[in-house]
């Protein structure tokens, strides 16, 4: 039999100012199952607490409802004193009378009966409350990092210096991302391999990381702290121990003209087998099969096999799939720039001499394929007037995308100086829509660019750039003069939008993470919870989620990796036990419920006898994985899954206790 | 409110002018949403009761029938707007439900106007409010008495 006690706070005259709560009390202890009723000025209070212990011990209740402030505000509190009598946490109900009654009502007597009717219903709850237990999952302290730019890297380095395992996966052949092609950043102009290498060959050396690279992550199943992952090792043609880095493979390679090199934005080439760079970690070459000779021609050039020393190459090498259990994951991966052909006005890809920012900053970088001196692609000689042109799909809702790309401000900027740097008596002119330049240091760079290294900055859009005489001819607006303007430009900069890696989505789905509508991957909450994916375990770090620079990428992966020390700090992860359960009995199997569960949370049980044959198949729910919405439970037509807290039985007494 | 019976507590509260309302809501947007209009000491009317959900994909169509059968002059079923769902797509699953079964309910005799919709965030405590004030002054201005709410 119920032993419910009904406590009913006044909160000063915040309740009882508008609440009669002497009212209340009377009408709840003529409720059945109510045994005591009391009314109480504050019932948080430590002694309004040790009221509700000691109503609890004395009259051996078996429910409490408190008519009080908002369940957000007190519930939790009140469970833990519910609890230190041993009384099981769930069996506290509240009935939200001041933030949904006396505040919000004027009128005494009314407020009253919603009040009353607000603790009638909450009685009839707690009745049929069971005992929910929370639950634990146990943990395995490995971490899985998708993605080796800088924030996987950071991420992958400071979980791997909190003493974890961590296995890095990337999908390229060396570590290192965008910020590895960078020149030199903003707004310090350090360079960036300088800055990026020694954290490259650190992730290589340290003895808690595993690195995946050429690599990439096939499968992902369970929840959190007992994830499967499948890892697909794309076969490399190179055995990775035996491999020096050498070069004598790639040097005797004849594919050396025909292969465009991914690294540097097709602006130079490279051999069929390869290192993306001469940084690269790890340094070992990949052999890229679609285009080698011996895979194309049958078997005949073996050229790089014989001029390797130690033998390491090997034709016959196959792709190997890893498995992993791992705790956690962050998901890094990055970003694209928008296709820059949409924009048939600037003539990309028509005109040599018109670039990407990527590509410019390969131009720039001393590992470049110019060696860093600045040249133009069509004939190489030195540009003297490079137009800049920003928001070239950013920022532009109907050919591009709506939002603004971040970091093109700055770089623009930075590429203007370090041309004014370079080649001495030249001329950058900027189109711009606004300048937006708001980190430590930002503004004044970009003021440094204009005054110190005499960029010409022009606010407005560029409408044509066709050639003539060898020369860029550049139309636009300077919208603040009010003039049409006409540059012969060597050369043209587009500062492209940013957008999500390609595949990212697929990364996404397979990950069971939500993303937007441009493939960003989405944070659980923007401004709260900014490192944390909406799936627990799964945590998110870089340019994925949008467009930001490198410090904002480092902190994302700091963020990240800090985040799943804290989860690993603990053998067990808890989960409130408010989740969805099976009666086995009833199941028919139909799965209506899976196919609704946003959170991949239900999955097939099979019933076996003694003799182990299949008897019944039945939907199971996976405590890791449910977040207990209750969606399941409206699909299911036999009446067999119901989520705990929120039992229909308990829902219907609700609303019966309101009828009239 | 002008209309007040006296009596009772029971008796009080179903007629005409002074209609139960029962609200089914998520606990995440529209619960907040309300609690917010509490903490602005917004004033709203006192027809509504309001039952808490985890989430509006959790709101049984047949809850929304059991509240008629039991009384009820009108039902409101709330939750986080499109793309703000604490369980991602629990919402969009009540959306769905609720284009469908409107037109049960229509058949069943009930008027429609008698059923509400919303999307109220955890911030917009005024839309609870403007929403419930609308919502009973609707249902108030059916003028409509009759007992069985299952008929038209």
């Amino acid at each position: 039999m119920a032993r419910i006690g009904v406590f009913v706070c006044w909160c000063g005259s915040n309740i009882a100012g508008t609440v009669d709560v002497a009212k209340v009390t009377e009408e709840a202890k003529k409720v059945p199952g109510v045994v005591t009723a009391v009314d109480y000025k504050y019932m948080c209070s430590d002694p309004g607490q040790n009221s509700l212990r000691n109503m609890i011990k004395e009259q051996k209740l078996t429910g409490v409802v408190l008519a009080a402030c908002s369940p957000h505000m007190h519930e939790n509190t009140f469970r833990k004193a519910a609890v230190k009598e041993g009384l099981n946490p769930y069996f506290v109900e509240i009935a939200n009378i001041r933030e949904q009654v006396s505040w919000v009502h004027e009128d005494k007597e009314r407020a009253t009966q919603k009040a009353v009717d607000l603790m009638k219903m909450m009685v009839e709850k707690v009745k049929r409350d069971r005992p929910i237990e929370d639950v634990r999952v146990p943990l395995n302290k490995k971490a899985l990092v998708i993605g080796g730019g800088i924030s996987g890297i950071q991420a992958a380095l400071d979980i791997a210096n909190g003493g974890v395992e961590v296995l890095l996966v990337e999908k390229e052949p060396s570590i290192g991302g965008r910020m590895i092609q960078l020149d030199e950043t903003f707004p310090t102009l350090d360079c960036s391999s300088c800055i990026m290498t020694p954290k490259m060959v650190e992730v290589n050396q340290h003895p808690n990381i595993k690195l995946y690279t050429y690599s990439e992550v096939e499968d992902v199943s369970g929840y959190i702290g007992n994830f499967k992952v499948k890892i697909k090792k794309k076969a490399r043609s190179v055995v990775e121990k035996d491999c020096t880095g050498c070069g004598d493979c790639w040097n005797a390679c004849p594919m050396h003209k025909n292969v465009k090199s991914e690294f540097n934005m097709n602006l130079s080439e490279r051999t069929a087998i390869y290192v993306p760079f001469p940084q690269a970690v790890p340094l070992v070459p990949v052999l890229d099969r679609s285009v080698c000779l011996h895979f194309k021609k049958g078997g005949k050039c073996v050229k790089c096999y014989e001029a390797c020393g130690p033998k390491c190459i090997d034709f016959d090498i196959k792709d190997e799939i890893i498995e992993e259990t791992v705790g956690a994951i962050v998901a890094s991966t990055g970003y694209d720039l928008m296709d820059n052909s949409l924009y048939g006005e600037y003539g990309y890809g028509k005109y040599k001499d018109v670039v990407s920012g990527l590509q410019f900053e390969r131009l720039l970088s001393a590992s470049g394929p110019t060696e860093g001196v600045i040249k133009r692609p069509s004939d190489g000689t030195t540009p003297q007037t490079i137009v800049f042109i920003q928001c070239v799909g950013s920022r532009d809702p109907e050919k591009g995308v709506p939002y603004c790309s971040k970091v093109c401000c700055m770089y623009t900027a930075k590429h203007a100086k370090l041309f004014a740097h370079k080649v001495h008596g030249s001329q950058s002119y900027v189109f711009y829509i606004d300048i937006r330049a708001t980190s430590k240091g930002y503004e004044e760079f970009v003021r440094g660019t204009m005054e110190q290294d005499g960029a010409v900055y022009l606010r407005g859009r560029v409408s044509r750039i066709y050639e003539d005489e060898g020369k860029l001819i550049v139309k636009g607006a300077d919208t603040l003069s009010g003039n049409q303007v006409e540059i012969a430009a060597d050369m043209v900069v587009l500062a492209t939008g940013v957008i999500p890696k390609k595949g990212s989505d697929k990364v996404a789905q397979m990950l069971g993470i939500s993303y937007d509508k441009y493939g960003f991957f989405t944070e659980s909450h923007p401004k709260l919870r900014p490192a944390e994916s909406s799936t627990a375990g799964i945590y998110l770090a870089g340019m994925a989620q949008g467009p930001r620079d490198i410090p904002e990428s480092v902190v994302s992966g700091s963020a990240a990796a800090s985040k799943i020390l804290g989860l690993f700090s603990k053998n067990e992860y808890e989960v409130e036990g408010t989740i969805a359960s099976v009666n086995e009995a009833t199941c028919v199997a139909c799965f209506y419920c899976q196919r609704v569960c946003g959170f991949s949370a239900i999955s097939r049980k099979e019933i076996k006898d003694r003799s182990g044959k299949v008897i019944k198949v039945v939907a199971s729910v996976n405590p890791g994985l449910c977040t207990g919405c209750g969606a399941c439970v409206n699909a299911c037509f036999s009446k067999s899954i119901d989520v705990k807290g929120f039992m229909d039985d308990q829902i219907y007494a609700e609303i019966k206790s309101l009828a009239i | 409110m002008e209309d007040k019976k006296e009596g009772t507590v029971k008796s009080e509260g179903n007629n005409v002018s002074d209609p139960r309302i029962i609200a089914f809501v998520c606990n995440w947007c529209t619960y907040s949403g309300a609690d917010l209009a509490g903490t602005s000491r917004m004033k709203y009317s006192d027809n509504v009761r309001v039952i808490k959900l985890p989430c509006s994909g959790r709101i049984d169509p047949l809850f929304i029938i059991e509240a008629f059968k039991k009384g009820a002059k009108g039902v409101l079923v709330s939750g986080c707007h499109p793309g703000d769902c604490h369980y991602i797509s629990g919402n969009y699953h009540s959306r769905r439900k609720y284009a469908a079964f409107r037109d049960l309910l229509g058949f069943l005799g009930v008027d429609l106007n008698r059923i509400e919709f919303s999307w109220i965030s955890a911030s917009e405590g005024n839309k609870w409010v403007s929403v419930i004030n609308e919502f009973t002054d609707k249902i108030k201005s059916l003028n409509d008495n009759s007992s069985d709410i299952f008929k038209k």
